[in-house]
This record gives C-alpha cells, sequence and structure tokens, in this order.
C-alpha cells in the first residue's frame, strides 16, 4: 500500500496544520538551490513565477517557441472559486463535495478540499495581476454555471478564460525572467529524467532549432507537463501536447496512476475527414444556454428546422431533471453516444447531436448570446461553414483531459524524492471525472499556492549541491541513451510516416479504450498496441538529421512514448473491473445503463510501476479513506 | 458540402538563419475544402515525406486560433485574405480551383526565421519582460472585490488583452513595426487601476525594449490592425502614444 502522507487532523484544519508544521528555506539561503520547472502552462508558470519570487534559482523549460503558448492557453470556459459572491450558497465545503462526487468517488478527501480551500486566493491573485475577469455594471465580478453544480461559481473572461489566466502567470514568470531569477529555455524538449541514489537530480533536454542534447541539474526537478490526451491521435489538446515527460519519468521510476480515467469532452466539433488532424472543443459553458436534443425518430434526415418540437428528444433534460443540459462531461458524452448508437444521431456520419440555441436566442435576444459566446460561435462558424445563430450547432464526444497522471502523495512528490508533478500531469485532485472549469482551478492552486510551500519542505532537508552533482556519470549515461534514441529513429529510413503510426494507435485505443470499454476489446487492443509499435521501430519514416529544427523527428519520438504508454492505459482499463465517471466498462453498469462502481474492491489508486517495455508493470495501491463524504452512486436526476 | 480542388503552392524555403532562401513550387490536388491551412499542409509534408524529401516546417500548436503560434504569409497578407481569422482557422473553402498561392513567413527585422516558414519571435517575449506585467506576487492580493472596474473599463482592457503575439501585425506592417502589439499590453495593463503604479515605467520600458529589438516604428498605415487575427483595434496604439507621452 502507497502512503499519500496525509496530515492527521480535520479535514478543514489538514492544510493550516501541514503549513505550520513544514519546515521552511531561510530568504537567504533559497538562492543556493536550484529548482528545475519543466512545461509553462497554467501549473508549471504559476509555479515557476512563485517559486522565483520567493528567491530560489529556477530553470524554465518549454517545447513552445514561447512559454506563453502553452496549451492551458486554449481552455474557454472559466474557473472555479468557492467565493459565493451571487449569494447562492456556494462555501469550501460544497466546492469540495461537488469535487468528489463529480470525480465519481475515486479522488483523494485532503487534496480536493485544499483545491477548494486555495481556489478563492486564485481569484484574488488573478485580478491583482490585471486578468480581464468578466464583469457587472456593478463593476464586480460575474459568476457563470458549470456542469456538475447547482451554484454558480465560475469565473470567466469571455470564452477565453485559459488565455488570460496563462498570459497573468506568463506574465509573472517573465518578470521574474527579467529579475534574473529564473532562466527560460524556450524551445528546449525535455527528454529524460536523471535519478541519481533513488533521487531526481535533473533532467536531459534537446534544444529544438540546434539539437544540441544538453544535462541540467538541479536539487529539485517539478514536471508541468500535462496530460496524456493526445494518445488518441485525435483530441482537443494541442499538436504538440505529448506524454514523453511523464512517460521518461515513469520509465525512471515514477509510478504512473489511474491512466485509464481519460475526460471525453461532450461538445466538440464533429470529425469530417480523415486528413483531421485535430477536435475542437465547444465550450461546456454552452450548455448554460443550448438545449441538447436528438429527433426521436431514428435516421430522420430532416434539416433541424423542419423537426418539430414534439419529434425532438431533449434526451438530458428528460433523463436527468435535476441539472438537465448541465450534467458532468462523462454523464453528457455517455448519453450523446448512447443516442447515436440508436441511429437518432444527426449530420452527415449520423455521429452527431444537435445543440440548440433557439430558445435562449428568442428569451435573451442574439446580443446577449453574443455578448457571451461570440468568439465560440465564430469558431464554430469558421471550422463547419454554418451560422450557430441560425441553425443548431452539431456536437460530438471528443477526448479533452486526462485525470490520470503521475502518482503524487499529499505534498505533490512522486514516489521518487525531489521529483514533484503539478498540474494535469499528476493524477491528484480530479478522480475519475473532472469537472468543468476545475483543471485552470487545479493548475494554478498547484503552482501558486501548493507547490511553494511544499517544495521548501523537501528542500530544507537536503543540502544544495546542483553544481556538484553534473559532473556524476549518470548524467553523461542519460545524454548517451537519448542520442541513440535519436540515431535509431533517423537510421531506421522505413515507408511510413510518423503521422500514419499516430493515427492508426489513436483509432485502436479510441476504438477500444474510449467513451465505452470491455474486456474483449481491451485484450485485443492489448496484442495490437506491441504490433504496431514493433513496427513503428522497423518502419517508421523520419527524414532529415538530429542537428536541425526537425519537426518529424519531435513527432517521432513522441509517438514512440505514446506506443508504450497506450498499452498502459488499457491494462489499468482492464484491471478496474468497475465503471467510475470516465471510465465505463460495459460490463458494469446499472440497470439504466448508469456507471456502476465496486467501492467493496475498487476504491484504491492504481499506481503502476515500470519493468520493461513489453513486460507487465507491477500494480501499487493506494487505499481511498473517505471519512468526509458518504460513497453513494452518484445521482444528477 | 466539402469540394476537391487544385492548387499551385509556392513555398518559402530556408535550411536555416544562415542559408539564403528560395521559393519552390508543388502542385496539390485534390485539397477537401473542409480541410483547414494547416492540414492542407499535413498533407503536403505527408507527401513529400513519402517521396524522400524534407518537409516543410511551420510553427503551429492549438489549430484552434488562440496559442498565436501559426502564421504564414498567403499571397502578401498575413494569416491569408479571411479577416480575424489565423492561419489554423483558415478554411479551404475560401480558395478557388485552380489558384496559385505563394506562401511565405513573417518577413520582418524583428523576427529572423528558423527555417522555412518557421520565425524567431522570441523578441516579443523581451518586450512583455521589460514592462509587460503587475508586478504582484504570489500572495499579495487583496480580495478580488476589493475594487469594482466599471465594465466599459474592464472590456476595454479585454479587448486589448486578447492579443495572441503571433507577429501577423509586424508581418503586415510596411516599417515592421511591433506598435500594435506592444500598445495592446500597455493598453490592457494602463487601462487597470491594478496597473496603475507602474504605469510610466512600463510604457517607457517596453517602447524601449522594443526600439532595441529593431521592430520599425507606425505611420499610421493600419495593415496591423486589418492582419490582427483578433482585430484588434490600433485605438490601443493611440493609448500607448498618449501614456509614452505622459511619461
Amino acid at each position: 500500500m502507497l502512503d499519500p502522507k496525509i496530515p492527521t487532523g480535520a479535514l478543514k484544519d489538514k492544510w493550516t496544520n501541514h503549513k505550520f508544521n513544514n519546515k521552511l528555506v531561510n530568504p537567504a539561503n533559497r538562492r543556493k538551490y536550484k529548482i528545475i520547472v519543466v512545461g509553462t502552462g497554467l501549473a508549471g508558470a504559476s509555479a515557476a513565477a512563485s517559486l522565483g519570487e520567493m528567491g530560489y534559482n529556477v530553470e524554465s523549460f518549454c517545447f513552445q517557441d514561447s512559454p506563453r503558448r502553452a496549451h492551458s492557453i486554449a481552455a474557454q470556459g472559466g474557473i472555479n472559486a468557492a467565493k459565493n459572491y451571487p449569494n447562492d450558497g456556494d462555501s469550501v465545503r460544497r466546492l469540495f463535495y461537488d469535487t468528489i462526487k463529480g470525480g465519481d468517488f475515486r479522488s483523494r478527501e485532503a487534496n480536493v478540499y485544499r483545491l477548494a480551500e486555495v481556489s478563492n486566493s486564485i481569484i484574488d491573485q488573478c485580478v491583482a495581476q490585471g486578468v480581464p475577469f468578466a464583469r457587472e455594471y456593478s463593476g464586480y465580478l460575474d459568476n457563470r454555471s458549470f456542469g456538475g453544480a447547482q451554484v454558480s461559481r465560475t469565473f470567466y473572461a469571455r470564452g477565453q478564460t485559459g488565455q488570460q489566466l496563462l498570459l497573468g502567470a506568463y506574465q509573472a514568470l517573465m518578470k521574474e525572467v527579467g529579475k534574473k531569477n529564473v532562466i527560460l529555455h524556450p524551445r528546449t524538449e525535455m527528454l529524460d529524467l536523471v535519478v541519481i541514489d533513488g533521487v531526481a537530480r535533473g533532467i536531459i533536454v534537446r534544444d529544438l532549432i540546434t539539437g544540441k542534447i544538453e544535462s541540467h541539474a538541479a536539487d529539485a526537478v517539478v514536471l508541468a507537463t500535462g496530460g496524456y490526451g493526445n494518445v488518441f491521435y485525435l483530441s482537443t489538446n494541442a499538436k504538440g501536447c505529448n506524454v514523453t515527460a511523464t512517460w521518461r519519468a515513469h520509465k525512471k521510476g515514477a509510478f504512473f496512476a489511474n491512466p485509464c480515467y481519460t475526460q471525453i469532452h461532450p461538445t466538440c466539433i464533429p470529425v469530417h475527414g480523415d486528413y483531421q488532424s485535430k477536435l475542437t472543443l465547444m465550450s461546456e459553458s454552452l450548455r448554460n444556454d443550448g438545449r441538447v436534443w436528438v429527433p426521436k425518430k431514428p435516421k430522420d434526415s430532416r434539416p433541424a428546422h423542419e423537426i418539430p418540437e414534439d419529434e425532438r428528444d431533449y434526451f438530458l433534460e428528460r433523463k436527468y431533471p435535476a441539472f438537465g443540459n448541465l450534467v458532468p462531461r462523462d454523464i453528457a458524452s455517455r448519453n450523446a453516444k448512447e443516442q447515436c448508437d440508436l441511429g437518432r444521431g444527426v449530420g452527415e456520419t449520423g455521429m452527431a447531436v444537435y445543440l440548440d440555441f433557439k430558445d435562449a436566442i428568442a428569451r435573451l435576444g442574439a446580443e446577449n448570446i453574443k455578448e457571451k459566446y461570440s468568439n465560440l460561435f465564430d469558431m464554430y462558424a469558421k471550422i463547419t461553414g454554418t451560422d450557430p445563430y441560425k441553425t443548431p450547432m452539431m456536437i460530438y464526444p471528443a477526448v479533452h483531459y486526462t485525470m490520470g497522471g503521475l502518482w503524487v502523495d499529499y505534498n505533490l512528490m512522486s514516489n521518487l524524492p525531489g521529483l514533484f508533478v503539478i498540474g494535469e500531469a499528476n493524477f491528484s485532485d480530479h478522480g475519475a471525472n473532472r469537472l468543468g472549469a476545475s483543471a485552470l482551478m487545479q493548475g494554478l492552486a498547484d503552482g501558486y499556492f501548493v507547490l511553494p510551500y511544499t517544495i521548501a519542505n523537501y528542500l530544507a532537508q537536503v543540502k544544495p549541491n546542483a553544481k556538484e552533482i553534473l559532473a556524476r556519470g549518470e548524467f553523461k549515461e542519460a545524454e548517451a541513451q537519448v542520442n541513440e534514441r535519436i540515431k535509431k529513429l533517423l537510421s531506421i529510413k522505413g515507408k511510413t510516416t510518423v503521422d500514419e503510426f499516430h493515427r492508426k494507435l489513436g483509432l485502436l485505443v479510441w476504438e477500444k479504450c474510449g467513451m465505452a470499454r470491455n474486456e474483449a476489446g481491451l485484450k485485443e487492443t492489448l496484442k495490437l498496441i506491441p504490433e504496431l509499435r514493433e513496427q513503428f521501430w522497423k518502419d517508421v519514416c523520419v527524414l532529415g538529421s538530429g542537428e536541425e529544427l526537425n519537426q518529424a523527428l519531435e513527432r517521432a519520438g513522441r509517438v514512440a512514448d505514446f506506443l508504450e504508454f497506450g498499452e498502459l492505459m488499457c491494462l489499468d482499463a482492464l484491471e478496474r473491473q468497475e465503471s467510475c465517471g470516465g471510465h465505463f466498462r460495459e460490463e458494469y453498469q446499472t440497470p439504466e445503463g448508469e456507471a456502476l462502481r465496486r467501492d467493496d474492491q475498487f476504491s484504491y489508486v492504481a499506481a503502476w510501476q515500470f519493468n520493461a517495455v513489453g513486460q507487465p508493470p507491477t500494480l501499487h495501491k493506494e487505499e481511498l479513506k473517505f471519512e468526509e463524504v458518504h460513497l453513494a452512486q452518484r445521482s444528477y436526476k | 458540402m466539402s469540394k476537391k480542388i487544385n492548387l499551385t503552392l509556392k513555398i518559402w524555403r530556408q535550411k536555416n538563419q544562415l542559408t539564403p532562401g528560395k521559393f519552390e513550387t508543388y502542385q496539390t490536388h485534390g485539397v477537401d475544402t473542409d480541410m483547414s491551412f494547416l492540414e492542407m499542409l499535413d498533407v503536403v509534408n505527408e507527401k513529400l515525406t513519402k517521396e524522400g524529401k524534407d518537409p516543410i516546417a511551420f510553427d503551429h500548436d492549438c489549430r484552434e486560433g488562440i496559442c498565436g503560434t501559426c502564421g504564414a504569409v498567403i499571397n502578401g497578407q498575413p494569416h491569408g485574405p479571411m479577416r480575424g481569422t489565423t492561419l489554423c482557422q483558415l478554411h479551404m473553402r475560401n480558395f478557388k480551383d485552380g489558384e496559385t498561392l505563394v506562401i511565405e513567413p513573417w518577413h520582418a527585422r524583428g523576427f529572423p526565421i528558423n527555417k522555412d516558414l518557421s520565425v524567431d519571435r522570441s523578441a516579443f517575449d523581451r518586450i512583455i519582460t521589460s514592462g509587460g506585467f503587475i508586478s504582484v506576487k504570489t500572495g499579495q492580493a487583496p480580495d478580488a472585490h476589493t475594487l469594482a472596474i466599471p465594465k466599459d473599463t474592464a472590456d476595454t482592457a479585454m479587448d486589448a488583452a486578447q492579443c495572441i503575439g503571433c507577429g501577423a501585425c509586424v508581418a503586415a506592417c510596411p516599417n515592421g513595426s511591433a506598435m500594435l502589439f506592444v500598445g495592446a499590453k500597455v493598453s490592457h495593463l494602463n487601462h487597470l487601476p491594478q496597473g496603475a503604479p507602474e504605469k510610466k515605467a512600463r510604457v517607457l520600458n517596453m517602447v524601449t525594449q522594443m526600439d532595441k529589438e529593431g521592430f520599425g516604428n507606425c505611420s499610421n498605415a493600419y495593415e496591423c490592425e486589418a492582419a490582427c487575427p483578433k482585430e484588434i483595434s490600433v485605438a490601443h496604439i493611440a493609448k500607448m502614444n498618449k501614456d509614452y507621452r505622459a511619461s
């Protein structure tokens, strides 16, 4: 059993007591410690900025050309906080409870409570940074509703909340770069983690412009490298999002937790062609005003406006009257799939449902809808060539977020001492399903308000020696392995492109490990992925050299890692013989088709230890103890 | 409904910063009009790779018009012919069958070329480093409702804050000026009461850094506003100039 190191005491006092009991590093000593932060999304940028402000020596790495481009920037709808400004009954406890319930009782109580507790400070911090959140005419902040909650607790900046929060964190980071507290390494990709005597001590990186391989040592390494949604090839993630940093850390000993918990977002623009490179999300906030429906009659090919009201099935409102269109994402997605499987899907492929704004436009006026959602409506119109003010949007679920990630304890430290993992890259706060507007909250909570405290407690107990440790042979060894792998990829000179392999892998896992999973399908996939991987290493085609900007080489390394990771994801899905949140096993459902958890056997975190490629990993369990909430079947009816 | 079209592409190929570049011509057949411009380039690259030819390097990431990574000049227009649209959100239905497209990277003194269509925009990061922030440290903030900010002030700040830092404004400007980019950040932060204490230092430092990076001046051509995928108004340049004069 893994020990999550949860502090003792009452839930509401744990974090306060823990902060007091933590050891501190005095201001004069901080500059002696070097901290590497990989990734510059909300978690990475906020952590690097905060640690820089405190006086540590920080080095920040990202593969993008600027830290401002990390994929947090694409988050649209908003960020949750328990401010209760709308006076509608919100509280830290309610945000905590909603998040635990939304995660289908598969997350750690103490972490989630802390998340809810610091949520309010995030809003304060962002406002002070100049994040232009939406305001009411009074001059005070506006809120809207998101799925899985019956209060309005979501703060937003038009449909670009992620962008504005990231720019806030990015600006804070650049401020520290200016003060030389942070050294920035853009267009630099982490290709390995260096572990010395069981402790994370540095990373190996590749300069993406020159191809130069370099070692960087530190007293602690923080990974903020996001999720693994692109294992599915088609997802709402940016093209560059990848599992490489966390996977390489996993191969060096860090446990990977709950990889089967993937979130399929219900409102995305449907797939339209086999050249398609990514899927586009339409924010969940649209479900505040849009109504989801399908024709009652299967294979009804009439255009939407010719289908009379009594021949439409507003299936979410019908099945879940209390939450209606604002049920959590996993439930909305599964129901859309179910309707399409029944032949009631719409559009050319029959793999879409309507999201209709007609009633909202009639009630509030087109201007009001425009004010709230104009950038989303414009984006939809650009991509599809149809006008959502006039005809209903067509949407279908798509891979969006991954709740699984590297295992961390309450201090956000992995099982490898010195390796901290924050944001989407860790597994900690969302259980089996994340609620809308909670990813931004978690990323910034980890970076601004949790990690700066917990990392100090670790550093206070180690002697700073990053300079000396760089001379150790482990760095040269790891560099040699990285070089070897690049040489291998370039020497295969096969006939199949990297993208072709990636698409094949993506289809495979989408079919068998997507919205619904079963034993036979997962077992089949577990045979097929190693075959595909073998083929990749025999037949992949990567042109050019390693000493230049070589985008195919970058992708090849990432896809090679996805080909290993995909196997672990399917294995985890096979072993978890229950349904919970985003993990829906067809064998385990209630008579009404809802997810059937098996708390007696699966109330644990599955943390996998890597052994060797092609060898079964070792399972470690962290028991989930619920002291405050009563486990129940989720009901949104 | 989607159609298939054929295009002639003249694309700028350049090995690295030090090697001179030139245009290469590529014929593409059966381009689906529902494709995005970048998906069309993906298809070209897959074909080149299969033929053993070096694929075209181009920067891109989110492919939903918000990260600001992508960008190229299409027939003289940064991000192509559609208003308020990044290259990744430009779809092939906006082009005609048989058309010839000349595709170039951003050309500007402030943006050295890395390879093919990829340019180095780190000058923008250095400009932000010089003053594009509010110096509040983590933990210092008062309650968010301590200060009411009039809705129209917040809205104006948001209009400016939408900048995605893609650099199209610079590429569009006859002088290679970055004043829309700099103006947008100055205007965003200087409009807000939180930004007031550093208002003067901010505009002075950012303008100084902008000049140091080799960007030109504004001569009111307004090409930047026309090219901006977020349709940021040149009024923000005026705000910057006003604050600069007062500083």
